[in-house]
């Protein structure tokens, strides 16, 4: 139904060059101006913008606007500044209709013709829905002020301390058996080659400790629902079989455990016991029982670590618990994988014993790695010549395009402590080298004056097949030195692949239970690259770390840091609104059928056995739309998702 | 591909396919420009009604696309949605059209290769039919 006459104002967006390079935005413009009820029809470089915004603005007040279409970006991106603008303007936000001529047409569409007719039509879709639009006042919620943080590796940490110093709750869950992630496994930490352990232990226990941080480690986030300011998350806690509130963390129990596997933590260079904490540090510093190498869990006798206990913590009998978590916001840091080199079989990893993956090396370096920190061939001689290979997985057509962004610095770390340690010649088989940050550069320079040798060249392969005397017994880099055009046969005693950065283990599942998406890489996408890095098209759900992709710690720890206060800035305002499209029954056409009642996934739905009709409950209604399409009699609408709207709309690009 | 464009509606959920749509935008991906998209917050508020009203008014074909089974935003729309295609298809099949002028697919918000891949295949589908039977007045 048109209340009063409709007067609508459309705009098109040329997005720079995005949009106006392949759609003729001039044209479409002309077009929209045709169209009934259009009132004015101009197109500008960047509606987002200010001055775009206040073209709608001004439009509004001076040609008595009283319906708004932008034609630009998706209206996941830009509907809420537009309808913000709408409000300034004194229009109610929901006479406005976006018209996706970006994402959907001009990104997607080879011909510049078809590209331009498809945005006319998506833009006549817009204006005939528009006109049908109605006032709404969206809904206020309060917000539930606690947070959940999903990864316990220095992103995630960082963000719980920032929140929980505010003062607020903070739920952080892990599903190692303790935080510190993938930082808790380096050795020194490039350019100030500062340990790792060193600056990361303090805060694992700072977020041990604090008050207001509920740590949850060898825990699991397995569904999500809810909307922002009101999430519920399940989170499954895995069976420890050491209770926590008992133990003391004394370690007899790892010492009497006779059973070993092999050190996940130690990148498989070591072994630990059924019965294991990753790492001496570990907090929390209970360590869990490994069920599938516990002899009682396979034999059915030991118990070893029970007898010895004197805390009496060992409870074989713990179950698996699911608890639910109140949030109002969510901070995903699930963090990266290190590439897995096996796949690219010319670098010989796996096939000899001393091709190392950077993150193997991290715990060679590492005083409580597997040789103490000493750098030794698998034979325990000190290496002689030792070859650093960068770009493993990374740049590379056949594995990632993308940069790592931390493999030449940590790789030149590596150099360093290779010739402070060893006084071995090192050959760095590079690309390019990327130092772009603070003190970065001058780490190269430094690293350069202490002789290692840089070699520029893609690295063919890494063989054990001599052809000289002095190559016998070494493994032989075939590289090309791309700068002096000779190709090259480098004998060293072991090789350290710098393996790029992957997206974790599992990311796909926690991008589906929270709603956010990924990129072909799998990272995570954020809702702006450049202006809302942090945040995600879902509202509460925000991005640290290297989830969105690679990052060294500086970068992680300010990401958290802008995670957390986006999230804080969110849980503060205490209210939220919400969406106002919500269902509605017509009391007058509703028959008492009581379907909708039956399929509302949500029970937002109640019978009114007075009247014979069914009634929605706005306040728990999620706006699906189901029951609009179910009710035999089309009793039902939905608020801005009514059939008039979105049959208008369908009506409109069809024309 | 050659000759007159195709008419293809598409009633996106805005969840997961809406958002498939955008990030195969945002990742470049070229596909057939004879789609139309709209914007439906659940895949089963799209009523029969549209799909026949669609497909009445001259469409060529209608796309519904929704979360994967399991995945959907309001819990289990799209399984309720997988009946009303399949209501849409029997009607359309008792008025003479061919209900394989109606798919539905289920695409993850991060799977835009997969989205830009589905409406290939559907327009190239579609061709192969030629242009709906249906005439209406409207529709030149």
């Amino acid at each position: 139904m048109i209340r009063e006459i409709p007067r609508v104002g459309v705009y098109v967006c040329h997005c720079g060059a995005n949009i106006a390079a392949k759609v003729d935005v001039e044209e479409v413009a002309r077009f929209a101006s045709k169209l009934d009820f259009v009132e004015s029809a101009r197109d500008y470089k960047f509606m987002c913008s200010d001055p775009g915004q206040q073209l709608v603005v001004d439009d509004i007040r001076e040609k008595g606007l009283n319906r708004i279409v932008v034609a630009s970006c998706s209206p996941r991106m830009h509907e809420k500044t537009f309808r913000k603008a709408c409000q300034k303007a004194g229009l109610n936000p929901y006479y406005f209709q976006m018209a996706c001529i970006r994402e959907h047409d001009a990104w997607v569409t080879e011909d510049p013709g078809e590209a331009t007719d498809k945005a006319k039509e998506l833009v006549q879709g817009a204006v005939s829905r528009v006109l049908h639009h109605e006032s709404l006042v969206p809904r206020t919620v309060d917000i539930n002020p606690n947070v959940l943080v999903i990864g316990g590796g220095i992103a995630g940490m960082q963000a719980a301390l920032t929140i929980a110093d505010a003062g607020k709750t903070v739920y952080l869950v892990e599903r190692e058996p303790c935080i510190g992630g993938n930082m808790a496994k380096f050795d020194k930490t490039f350019p100030t080659l500062d340990c790792a352990a060193c600056i990361l232990t303090p805060k694992m226990v700072a977020v041990g400790q604090h008050e207001n941080i509920e740590l949850l480690t060898y825990s699991e986030v397995v569904d999500v629902e809810g909307f922002v300011g009101n999430f519920k998350a399940t989170v499954r806690k895995k069976p420890r079989y050491v209770d926590m509130d008992k133990c003391t963390g004394c370690g007899v129990c790892n010492e009497k455990c006779p059973a070993k596997a092999i050190s996940e933590f130690d990148q498989g260079l070591s072994k630990r016991k059924a019965i294991y904490s990753p790492f001496p540090q570990a907090v929390p510093n209970t360590p869990v029982i490994d069920r599938d190498m516990c002899i009682y869990f396979k034999k059915g006798k030991c118990r070893a670590c029970e007898k010895f206990c004197e805390a009496d913590a060992i409870d074989f009998d713990q179950q698996e618990e699911k608890i639910t978590l109140d949030v109002g916001a969510i901070i995903v840091a699930t963090g990266f994988k290190p590439f897995d080199p096996s796949v690219a079989e010319r670098y010989g990893y796996g096939k000899y014993p001393e091709v190392y993956t950077s993150l193997e090396f991290e715990r060679v370096n590492n005083a409580t790695g597997p040789t103490e920190g000493q750098i030794r061939l698998k034979d325990g001689r000190v290496p002689e010549t030792m070859a650093i290979i960068h770009c493993v997985g990374s740049r590379d057509k056949n594995h990632n395009a993308y940069c790592s962004r931390v493999c030449c610095m940590y790789s030149m770390k590596y150099a360093h402590l290779i010739r402070e340690k060893t006084g071995a010649n090192v050959y760095e088989f590079y690309i390019d080298i990327r130092s772009p940050g603070k003190g970065y550069e001058e780490f190269y320079n430094r690293v350069q004056s202490e002789g290692v040798q840089f070699i520029r060249g893609n690295v063919a392969g890494v063989t054990d097949k001599a052809i000289g005397e002095d190559e016998k017994g070494k493994l032989i880099v075939l590289a090309e030195d791309s700068l002096s055009g000779r190709f090259l046969r480098v004998p060293v005693d072991a090789v350290v692949l710098s393996v790029g950065l992957e997206a974790a283990e599992g990311a796909e599942a926690v991008a589906r239970m929270v709603g956010i998406s990924q990129d072909q890489d799998g990272w995570f996408n954020e809702l702006h690259p450049k202006l809302a890095p942090q945040a995600t098209p879902s509202d509460g759900i925000f991005l640290a770390g290297c989830c969105q992709g690679p990052k060294d710690i500086p970068d992680t720890v300010s990401t958290a840091n802008g995670a957390a206060a986006e999230a804080l800035s969110l849980i503060m305002r205490e209210k939220v609104e919400v969406e106002a499209a919500v269902s509605s029954i017509d009391a007058e056409r509703c028959m008492g059928c009581r379907q909708c009642e039956t399929i509302c996934m949500f029970d937002a739905i109640e019978y009114d056995s007075a009247l014979n009709v069914c009634v929605v409950n706005e306040a728990i209604c999620k706006g699906c739309g189901l029951c609009a399409s179910t009710c035999p009699n089309k009793a039902i609408g939905v608020r801005h998702f009514g059939n008039e709207q979105i049959l208008s709309e369908m009506e409109g690009v069809m024309l | 591909m050659s000759g007159k464009r195709k008419k293809i509606v598409a009633f996106l959920c805005n969840w997961c396919t809406y958002t498939a749509a955008d990030l195969a935008g945002t990742s470049r991906l070229k596909y057939e420009p004879d789609i139309r998209i709209l914007r439906v917050m659940c895949s089963s508020r799209v009523d029969p009604v549209f799909i026949l009203k669609a497909l009445m008014d001259g469409a060529d074909g209608v796309l519904v696309g929704g979360c994967e089974l399991g995945d959907c935003h309001y819990q289990r729309g799209n399984y309720y949605a997988r009946r009303k295609v399949a209501v849409a298809k029997k009607i359309a099949a008792d008025m003479g059209l061919d209900p394989e002028r109606i798919r539905l697919s289920w695409i993850s918000a991060s799977d835009g290769p997969r989205f830009a891949e589905v409406v290939n295949e559907f327009t190239r589908e579609i061709e192969e039919k030629g242009d709906t039977p249906v005439k209406h007045e409207a529709y030149v």
